[in-house]
């Protein structure tokens, strides 16, 4: 019965082509719009995880207590909690993939005639690993300079600029703190980090070096940070609480005792990003929505006119035997039929017009399967739910007054 | 055995704005199964009013109407519906096919709504055509095909869930004498071959000729009951005695 019905239903509607058309237009635009807008919304959303993603999100960061404890009790004690022993045991952690102490301290550097107030970070060659980043130059420093203690110095873009210009800075000599660098490599260019600070803004030593020639005595094996690669994502949480509980025990800490250190990781920034981006795309598919709901209300203004029109083939049916239910369920199949048809072709259309907007904007539109089912689902909710009133009304028609017209 | 059809004391009024219109002032009438009748009477005489309330598409306001000795008060719409749609078979003026439709899916109709399954039903529809000697025409439309044509796909619609009764209003009002004349036969021939039993709506005296019993309204009254002689056909005050 069903099938006949779908059948009557779609005959209906190729009897009366060209309004049901212009009916289905209003869906075919709400569905596109929908499409397109979670479309661009998705690209939205992969464009801003990738650029998150270039910066370490598999990343944790163990900073040294600072003035967490007070005012007064804070200060530099607190801050040189951290020492190089905590990153060998971090580094024998599960799931811990790379470990990169490092310290860094802001100094006057001078290259002949030219000075520039800089970062100076002094570090393990793995921390261009752990920071995946690469030299755009020359070399990075090995493991072997970074024991050794080697006044070696890899150069941000900026530093480069700033004190060399056009010329090549490749082996000349940098002085920090009275203390000659022989220049190595040059870091490749990065641009600015979260804060806006430039972040090609730093000369990059080995930690050995900064510890003993850079850094007062009373802090000489006390570090700043220490950067922790870990092996996946999911496991940076677990690592986290490692972490803490293994530099509790190290630094000897009593239960009430507050943390000397923190650890961070990129999760909570990435997580406000997605979270922001996640909500842009609902603002679109929201807009998108409205033209859908005027969609629907176009098809329960024809279905109106429909079951006015067909008064007499309603009285018809219900004399030869169709009860109520059965002429509800008809018309409701019609604008049923009508929402989904124009749902069908407005996920083409939707598409087509998301591959054309991702060509032009340049980043990835791909329509999802999700918001086709989700399309195919509002449609079809639209189509019961404003053909519900015009399908009622068929069927509440007497069927004398309904045979007289 | 209950008759096919008893109504006793019917009365139906009607809400108007001029207030409460009487269209039958209490219609009592039987009829037995295998009858082939007319119900007769003047336009405005209530006999369109007794023609719905004895196909259930009305309710009387007081009396009650048995079909097969069910009272049609008691049953639901849905109960209705199903009256409707498998216990008696409409015939109109109009013939009132569905103008979108097939002669065969306008004979298959009913059986959709009585959920016969579709193989079935299009055989079922195509012999229906055949004996109203269509068998050549299930692709028509009604509007292909001519008055009489159409109302034998009516004819043939309506028989197609094996109704007790055939109620026809009018049914030759819209065709020429002759087109008129065999749709006649063609309900005699159910009639007795098949024992349907016909109730014919009509004003027309030569319709009412072909019939066995003649009953006629007058003002929301039976006039009227009995064999359809020239006085009762003509309606003169006489036939009353």
């Amino acid at each position: 019965m069903i099938y006949t019905m779908l059948i009557e239903a779609w005959s209906a509607l190729v009897a009366n082509r060209l309004r049901s058309a212009l009916t289905m237009l209003g869906m075919i635009i709400g569905v596109a719009a929908v499409i397109l807008m979670l479309a661009i919304g998705g690209g939205v959303q992969k464009q801003v995880s990738d650029a998150v993603s270039g910066l370490g999100s598999n990343m944790l960061i163990v900073t040294a207590g600072s003035g967490r404890q007070g005012p007064l009790s804070g200060g530099a004690g607190t801050g040189a909690s951290l020492r190089i022993e905590d990153a060998d045991a971090i580094a024998k952690i599960d799931n811990v993939a790379a470990v990169a102490p490092s310290t860094s301290l802001a100094a006057q550097v001078v290259a002949g005639p030219v000075n520039w107030a800089t970062q100076v970070t002094g570090t393990v060659p793995g921390y261009f690993t752990v920071n995946a980043w690469p030299a755009g130059d020359g070399r990075l420093f090995t493991d072997r300079e970074d024991r050794a203690g080697a006044r070696v110095a890899v150069l941000g873009q900026t530093v480069a600029d700033k004190l060399f210009g056009a010329n090549d800075p490749m082996g000349q000599t940098v002085r920090i703190k009275g203390v000659s660098f022989t220049v190595v490599g040059l870091l490749e260019h990065r641009g600015q980090g979260f804060g806006g600070q430039d972040r090609d803004d730093v000369i990059v030593v080995p930690l050995t070096s900064a510890l003993r020639l850079l850094q007062g005595n009373a802090i000489r094996r006390s570090i700043r940070i220490i950067s922790v690669g870990v092996a996946s994502a999911a496991a940076l949480d677990q690592v986290t609480d490692d972490i803490a509980t293994l530099l509790r025990r190290l630094h000897r800490l009593r239960a009430a005792d507050q943390d000397d250190f923190s650890v961070a990781n990129l999760t909570a920034i990435t997580d406000t990003l997605s979270t922001t981006t996640a909500a842009i795309s609902l603002l679109l598919a929201a807009i998108g929505s409205i033209s859908l709901v005027v969609g629907g209300i176009g098809i329960m203004n024809i279905m109106l006119v429909s079951v006015t029109e067909r008064t007499r083939e309603i009285g018809i049916r219900m004399a030869i035997g169709a009860s109520r239910a059965a002429v509800r369920l008809q018309f409701l199949l019609e604008a049923l039929m009508l929402s989904l048809i124009g749902c069908g072709i407005g996920v083409a259309v939707g598409t087509g017009l998301a591959m054309l907007a991702g060509r032009f904007i340049g980043f990835d539109t791909a329509v999802t399967v999700f918001a086709v089912v989700v399309a195919f689902a509002v449609s079809a909710s639209i189509g019961i739910f404003f053909g519900w009133w015009p399908a009622t009304r068929a069927a509440r028609l007497s069927p004398i007054e309904a045979l007289r017209s | 055995m209950p008759p096919l059809l008893a109504l006793d004391a019917v009365v139906k009024d009607y809400a108007s704005e001029a207030g409460t219109f009487r269209a039958l002032h209490g219609v009592s009438v039987e009829v037995q199964k295998g009858e082939f009748m007319a119900i007769m009477g003047p336009s405005g005489s209530g006999k369109s009013t007794l023609m719905n309330i004895i196909g259930c598409l009305d309710t009387p306001t007081t009396g009650t109407y048995r079909f097969e000795g069910t009272d049609t008060a008691t049953l639901s719409e849905g109960a209705l519906a199903k009256l409707r749609n498998a216990g008696i078979g409409f015939i109109f003026q109009q013939f009132n096919l569905l103008p979108r439709l097939s002669a065969l899916a306008n004979v298959a109709l009913p059986m959709v709504y009585s959920g016969v399954a579709s193989g079935e039903r299009n055989a079922r529809a195509q012999a229906l055509l055949a004996s109203v000697g269509l068998a050549d025409k299930p692709r028509s439309r009604p509007s292909q095909l001519s008055g009489g044509q159409q109302q034998r796909v009516a004819v043939a619609r309506s028989l197609a869930n094996n109704p007790q009764l055939l109620l026809a209003d009018e049914p030759t009002g819209a065709l020429d004498t002759r087109t008129g004349v065999e749709v006649l036969g063609l309900f005699r021939a159910l009639n007795e071959q098949k024992g349907v039993t016909v109730v014919i709506v009509t004003h027309d005296p030569e319709v009412a000729r072909a019939t066995n019993r003649v009953v006629r309204i007058q003002d929301g009254l039976v006039f009227y009951d009995g064999p359809p002689t020239e006085a009762a056909l003509y309606g003169h005050a006489e036939a009353t005695a």
